[in-house]
């Protein structure tokens, strides 16, 4: 699990690629609460194109992602979602709370 | 009738989150032999590390484990997978395949059994207090035409 981001403007973009599984959850929930902290951003694009796995612990991630937008008064987009990460986030009914596009 | 088993793996790993991704790996080449698509393969994965995770979360909390996983073809083209391990016991099944029920903290979604059952034609989850949790489940994969 590899992460890389980019923030210019409040704006930040995480950028996601490998396995994203319970073994890498926590060290990325890490990563991103202190990705937020440092930028403060007002919107946050999660870029999940990389991504050649995704389970549960996914919507785990983005959920939290999205709990700490919501603190800072932004907003939490992800995009580019692979087919294989899509059917579990649809599974979830993620879709109902977070923007993906 | 029970269906046949015309081939199968076994394997037992410890109770570390490293084994996940070697976990699901297994099992998908195993399912190769079925040519499956990719994704009904990320299906079978997918599936099988939401149950590979649960044991290591939830059956071993302060502790390292045995996990037997085995995958079995059976006749019919179905594939049967399972995953046991001898850790603390689920109390309440019903409870625990509920959507978004999780004592796992934060980290974790409570989706683990949900998407489990979604991505799989069927779910069996046996388990006994302080003895250990079965979770069986097959899915069949759909014999394709190669060569088109």
């Amino acid at each position: 699990m590899e992460m890389k981001y980019r923030a210019e403007n409040r704006q930040l973009t995480i950028r996601l690629s490998g396995e994203l599984d319970h073994h890498a959850a926590k060290d990325l929930m890490d990563s991103i609460d202190r990705l937020l902290e440092q930028n403060l951003p007002v919107k946050t694009f999660l870029d999940m194109e990389g991504l050649t796995f995704m389970d549960s612990s996914g919507i785990a991630v983005v959920l939290r992602a999205k709990r700490r937008m919501e603190a800072l008064s932004g907003s939490l987009v992800v995009i580019n979602i692979p087919r294989q990460a899509a059917r579990v986030l649809e599974t979830a009914g993620l879709n109902r709370y977070v923007e993906l596009v | 009738m029970k269906p046949k088993t015309t081939n199968y793996i076994v394997f037992e790993c410890l109770s570390r989150s490293a084994n996940e991704a070697f976990a699901r790996g297994a099992v998908a080449c195993f399912a190769a032999q079925l040519d499956p698509t990719l994704e009904e393969l990320g299906d079978i994965k997918t599936a099988v590390s939401e149950a590979v995770t649960n044991a290591i979360v939830h059956a071993y909390p302060d502790t390292l484990g045995r996990i037997v996983v085995r995958a079995r073809v059976l006749e019919e083209d179905i594939l049967e997978i399972s995953v046991r391990d001898w850790g603390r016991g689920i109390p309440d099944v019903k409870q625990a395949r509920q959507p978004l029920f999780t004592t796992g903290g934060e980290e974790r979604s409570g989706m683990g059994f949900t998407i489990m059952e979604s991505f799989m034609d069927s779910l069996t989850v046996r388990s006994v207090q302080g003895k250990g949790t079965r979770v069986t489940m097959s899915r069949r994969i759909k014999p394709r035409r190669t060569g088109q």
